[in-house]
């Protein structure tokens, strides 16, 4: 359910990476609300990356301010961490560890304690159809397998708000058809959505707001339905072609 | 305190699926400590224990000549096979090849005649000095002629001295022997009483050698006490192949900055790392230390004997090994890839294993060398090691040493701390 709250408010953000080497951000303001599933979209080196570390803290703005649930992400960055989940694009776990040892420890990073831990993970291998494999190497795993490992960990806290890079990327159907259901059935209990993905036709079905980002700028962010009735488009993969262009993008 | 235990026990995890990493933490340096211990016994063995294998072409069939080859033989570090007189210099050095005999010394063929005229020569100037008549027939000779060394080019020259004093020493015996019975006979026209002569050439005052230790130990050290210690320190500091590669492989996996988007600080995942990697080389030093003691023996190399002070070696054994994970965790924050890592790791810790001690002694080193390995921390470490292990000290002999190791240590610490700052890992 959508409330009037806001899980990101960013405004103003300015940012730069040393060397200007990279996206800059000018005067960026975006608003994300509590309950919401927003999409984040656009090109390679648009900048989606680089604005969903800005909203997790793992970057620092150079002006402005990046809010989750009311809190600044960099001064209160222990109270903050505690509210959001981060699905990162890549494996961000130990390989050589099972899926229950991983969880294990990013449970105990995350706050929960022993109980808490054994009880969501119990939960979590379940839902996740992870529970002959879970005293198994992660490392002998099929991509799409550990794509569920990585998930399963960046909700083992139920967080307020998950943020999820590319959460989808090199998985087989059935994988992709799961991780989105378990998604829209985390957002029916509150959870907060922000994704970020080059899979147009999965975003269609998961988010109901959408942002499109080019080289460092919001280009258009609006419900799904009305970008697609204010472009005259059927999907969103042809408002993002009309809006980005055609041509290729070298993100060096 | 629930997420430093479950950080331990990923960190040990981790680890126990290292088998690389493993086998290069414990299999490595037993075999090191193994093979070094065998190969600098046997040089020790070789140098203390076996006589030196000398041969000597005696080209001389006078008294003095058999006299000097008696006296050669009873210096005691030379193991004499004489040559048949004729040999030219070609015959020599083939039976030197042929024998592994790595001096030989020739004795030229009238040694003795003009051993016998410089004695009495030198007896008839003392008597004349004396005031008596000396014997006015006796020719000078000329010089006695020099005795021949041949020596294998690979004999250390401090060997080569030693010989070459020992040599000195019989010579003069001979030819002291020699005047003495001249001088006697001038005076008393009857030779000199052996008794006589034994008292008056043997009459010397004894050398006591005694090893010193700090605490009145009197154990003499072996290569086990040498090599030992010296190999644990080396084995400990190559922890950096396991613990700077899980730390590269937490950067490069993306693991550092999910851990950074955690309720928890990193603090906690470095002081886990330390504790695990600590106990880790601690229980390198307990199995290396187990071999010395107890499987030494079993293949005839010297048992180790464990310090009086265990309390200090135990002290010792955990900055070693804090210090050596310091190093691990600094060298893994700034590498980039896990090759940056095994090969900036093993190199370096080649070349401060070298320039702190544990190759070459570092009292043989020149002062600038001597000055550089006060910068690596095995130099310290090695120095209160064989504080403890060869001269018997304690734990308030080897705080001059602990001391250093403590601050290297807190300075590889900081580095580390503000390499993952200045990387935005923390």
């Amino acid at each position: 359910m959508v409330s009037n709250e806001l899980a990101i408010n960013i405004e103003n953000l300015g940012f730069h990476y040393p060397g200007n080497d990279g996206v800059t951000f000018s005067g960026l303001n975006l608003k994300v609300k509590k309950g919401e599933r927003f999409g984040l979209f656009g090109p390679n080196g648009a900048g989606k990356t680089t604005l969903l570390s800005l909203m997790t803290g793992l970057l620092s703005a150079d002006q402005g301010t990046v809010q989750l649930l009311g809190h600044d992400v960099r001064k209160h960055s222990n109270k903050v961490n505690a509210l959001f989940g981060f699905v990162p694009q890549d494996f961000s776990f130990y390989q050589e560890l099972s899926p229950v040892e991983n969880l294990e420890f990013f449970g105990a990073w995350a706050g929960l304690s022993k109980g808490q831990v054994k009880k969501k993970t119990d939960e979590l291998l379940t839902i996740l159809g992870l529970e002959n494999v879970r005293d198994k190497q992660v490392d002998k795993f099929s991509g799409g397998m550990k794509r569920r490992v990585n998930l399963a960990i960046g909700v083992i806290h139920n967080p307020s708000v998950l943020i999820l890079d590319e959460p989808t990327v090199g998985v087989d159907v059935q994988t992709r058809h799961a991780i989105i259901n378990y998604l829209l059935e985390l957002n029916k209990n509150g959870t907060t959505l922000i994704y970020t993905s080059h899979q147009l036709s999965e975003a269609e079905g998961l988010c109901e707001q959408v942002a499109l980002i080019d080289s460092g700028e919001i280009i258009a962010h609006d419900s799904l339905t009305e970008l697609l009735k204010e472009h005259e488009k059927d999907s969103l993969e042809g408002l993002f072609l009309e809006l980005t262009g055609k041509e290729y993008r070298n993100d060096v | 305190m629930y997420k430093l235990w479950a950080t331990i026990i990923k960190d040990a995890r981790v680890l126990w699926r290292d088998g690389v990493g493993l086998a290069l933490m414990f299999v490595m340096p037993i075999v090191l400590v193994v093979v070094i211990t065998d190969i600098q016994n046997s040089t020790f063995q070789l140098i203390n224990k076996n006589k030196l294998p000398v041969l000597v072409c005696n080209r001389d069939t006078g008294a003095s000549a058999k006299q000097l080859v008696e006296a050669i033989k009873k210096v005691g570090m030379f193991s004499v096979s004489d040559l048949p007189k004729n040999q030219d210099e070609k015959a020599i050095a083939d039976s030197m090849k042929k024998n592994d005999a790595l001096m030989s010394i020739i004795i030229p063929a009238d040694f003795t005649r003009k051993v016998m005229a410089k004695s009495k020569t030198t007896a008839g100037k003392a008597l004349t000095s004396f005031g008596l008549q000396a014997d006015s027939t006796q020719k000078d000779l000329g010089d006695l002629e020099p005795l021949k060394l041949y020596y294998n080019p690979v004999l250390q020259e401090s060997i080569r001295l030693s010989v070459k004093g020992a040599l000195q020493s019989a010579l003069q015996l001979v030819e002291s022997r020699q005047t003495l019975r001249s001088l006697y006979f001038s005076i008393n026209e009857k030779p000199l009483p052996s008794k006589l002569e034994d008292e008056m050439l043997n009459n010397k005052a004894a050398i006591n050698d005694i090893p010193v230790a700090i605490n009145g130990s009197l154990k003499p050290p072996n290569a086990a006490q040498h090599n030992v210690p010296a190999w644990t320190i080396f084995a400990m500091f190559f922890v950096i192949m396991s613990l700077g590669g899980s730390v590269v492989r937490e950067k490069v996996s993306g693991s550092f900055i999910r851990l950074k988007t955690l309720p928890t600080n990193y603090i906690v995942g470095m002081l886990s790392k330390q504790i695990v990697y600590v106990g880790v080389t601690i229980l390198q030093a307990v199995v290396i230390f187990s071999l010395g003691i107890w499987f030494f023996p079993l293949i005839n190399l010297p048992a180790l004997n464990l310090p009086a002070d265990i309390l200090g070696l135990l002290i010792v054994t955990i900055l070693t090994g804090w210090c050596a994970v310091s190093y691990a965790i600094c060298v893994g924050v700034f590498s980039e890839t896990h090759q940056q890592n095994n090969g900036f790791g093993a190199i370096s810790i080649v070349i401060l294993a070298a320039i702190g001690g544990l190759m070459v002694p570092t009292f043989t080193m020149d002062t600038s060398l001597k000055t550089i390995a006060n910068f690596s921390p095995m130099h310290w470490c090695l120095e209160a090691y064989y504080d403890l292990f060869l001269e018997n000290g304690r734990l308030s002999n080897i705080v001059g040493y602990l001391v250093p190791l403590v601050l290297i240590t807190l300075l590889l610490q900081l580095i580390a701390f503000w390499g993952l700052k200045r990387k935005n890992l923390i």
